[in-house]
């Protein structure tokens, strides 16, 4: 029995199918990333997944258990933070930590609160609002208190999508190193081949709508941890970089058509708007000679 | 080597109230007609900053830009910049947004040659069929596909663009780049392109220049790239040479870029 398993599952929006027949099993502890198109799906799966929406058809099940609607024990990762803009850092924290830990003394849940804080960084920042962090510290915030829940596996829908390079990858290494401490079972969701090449033990594209469903998985047996730099001289790495992207850019090529089309790009230069306004037909690439004149 | 684009010992101050702010120093680089350079570096460290130069959008504080033997002093036509956001009239369509710029430049056309030229644009990067809808009800790449029309039916000396697909999914970015690089092609333009990705880099680009982080940023190390064209990405990701560079790159991402070349670290990696 698998911990997270979604039998045949569809699903369907105003009548157009958004995936159909989606299989997918994850063993406890494994790190997958699903890597796909925009707006092929790939977050449709996750709310089915996190029991925010109900699938059309088939089953979503966590530990034997099927899912019927959200709960703490599948935490979330979104990609726009959803942070409350009024509370700070630890109170953003410490609103999802009370309603988990009802039993816990007061004491106590600041000091796990301290801790997931400091887990990512920002003990230097924790009084502070949302609007007061940037990005990259914004959506450490939301992975802080998405761990401090203790959920039973962790969702990332496309959590780095918004920031740029130089901080996705120092939070792509953060979550790394998260993950090998805390060993949660992790889906990913990324439109980044690379992204998923780092972090998961496997990789699954997923293949374009409508009615996306899921291609074949890809392990990924890199050493961890993984270089940035480093893998690109690791053939493996080449590989499956390789591999991964070549089926994603199959499934678009199968969308694609090809067309011959009758167009007309006339043969005329654009007039030097800084000169005085000229009244001749245009000027055309053959028209124009240049000549050496000698003058005096 | 004929420089179409000269930028010498380009600086740029920006005032602060802490006292001014050197962004940009001693930037130097020569274009050839026909090249495809990328600009790479860390964001914040004034690569935008110096395209919006170029383009003529922001003052220099010293230094000087040559394009095609004239000196550049403020924005025009002859310049086609494409941006992050594709910056399009909400109000026109898609066809309305390049006839803008279409009319002026080609004023002395017929209005069917320019009705041709706009939808020659239009077409070619994918847009035949959308190209009466407004922007509201294009898709983000599909807006940027406008943007590249719209630069490229001015039939500009030179484009410019800024970082034109930050914004998208890494898919609809090959995409796009395609759709660039074809266009580049056909018309064999000169480009000068922002980065921050390096397989974009690597997959675009004639030559690679990296920049240092700002302050006083300036050009830390430039990257041949040689790979034959037309490119597919099939072929660059299987060539052995493709990872020798890319790893180049990020190396100098990682680990450089917060030196400025003169000093005695950066001498040793030359």
């Amino acid at each position: 029995m698998a911990f997270l398993e979604l039998n045949n599952v569809s699903k369907s929006f105003g009548g157009q199918r958004v995936l159909s027949d989606i299989n997918l099993s994850i063993q406890e502890g494994e790190f997958v990333a699903i890597v796909g198109y925009s707006g092929q799906g790939k977050t449709t799966l996750i709310n089915l997944v996190a029991g925010l929406i109900k699938p059309d058809q088939g089953e979503v099940s966590l530990e034997g258990k099927p899912v019927t609607g959200p709960g703490p024990d599948r935490g979330l990762v979104f990609q726009n933070y959803s942070l409350l803009p009024w509370l700070t850092v630890q109170e953003n924290i410490a609103l999802a930590v009370d309603q988990v830990f009802p039993g816990w003394t007061a004491a106590q849940r600041l000091a796990h609160i301290d801790k997931y804080i400091a887990m990512v960084k920002l003990s230097h920042a924790k009084d502070r609002l949302p609007k007061q962090l940037s990005g990259g510290m914004r959506q450490r915030v939301s992975v802080a208190r998405t761990l401090a829940i203790n959920p039973r596996i962790l969702l990332l829908d496309e959590p780095l999508g918004a920031l740029d390079a130089l901080t996705r990858g120092t939070l792509q290494d953060e979550i790394a190193n998260i993950w090998q401490t805390e060993r949660k079972t992790v889906v990913l969701i990324t439109n980044s081949v690379d992204e998923a090449l780092l972090l998961a033990d496997r990789i699954i594209p997923l293949t374009i709508g409508p009615g996306a469903t899921l291609g074949e998985s890809v392990p990924v047996t890199l050493a961890r941890p993984r270089d940035r730099k480093g893998v690109n001289h690791d053939p493996e790495f080449k590989r499956l970089r390789a591999l991964v992207t070549n089926q994603l850019l199959a499934f678009n090529a199968g969308r694609k058509v090809s067309l011959t089309q009758k167009l007309i790009r006339p043969d005329i230069l654009p007039e030097d708007l800084e000169a005085p306004r000229v009244s001749r037909p245009p000027r055309r690439p053959g028209e124009e000679k240049h000549e050496v004149i000698l003058t005096s | 080597m004929k420089k179409f684009l000269d930028i010498s010992r380009l600086v740029k101050t920006f005032p602060t109230p802490k006292g001014p702010l050197t962004v940009v120093r001693d930037f130097d680089l020569g274009v050839r007609k026909g090249e495809f350079i990328t600009l790479i570096g860390h964001s914040g460290c004034g690569k935008s900053t110096v395209l919006s130069m170029v383009a003529g959008l922001t003052d220099l504080t010293s230094g000087g830009i040559i394009l095609a033997s004239k000196e550049v002093t403020e924005a025009g036509p002859d310049r086609g910049v494409v941006f992050q956001a594709p910056c399009l009239l909400p109000w026109y369509t898609a066809f309305e947004n390049v006839m803008l710029g279409v009319d002026q430049v080609y004023y002395t056309a017929t209005s069917l040659e320019r009705r041709q030229i706009a939808e020659y644009y239009l077409t070619i990067v994918g847009l035949g069929d959308s190209m009466h809808k407004r922007p509201s009800e294009l898709s983000q790449g599909m807006r940027q596909r406008c943007g590249i029309a719209r630069a490229f039916a001015l039939s500009p000396k030179m484009l410019l663009l800024d970082e034109p697909f930050g914004m998208l999914d890494s898919l609809t970015k090959y995409e796009l780049q395609d759709v660039l690089l074809d266009l580049w092609q056909r018309d064999q333009k000169t480009a000068l392109m922002v980065t921050h990705d390096v397989d974009e880099a690597l997959y675009l680009s004639d030559r690679v220049v990296m920049m240092t982080d700002g302050p006083e940023a300036t050009v830390g190390d430039i990257l041949e790239v040689n790979f034959p064209r037309p490119r597919t990405r099939k072929q660059l990701m299987e060539d052995p040479e493709y990872y020798r560079l890319r790893e180049h790159l990020i190396g100098f991402l990682e680990e450089r870029s917060h030196l400025r070349p003169g000093k005695p670290a950066m001498a040793a990696a030359h």
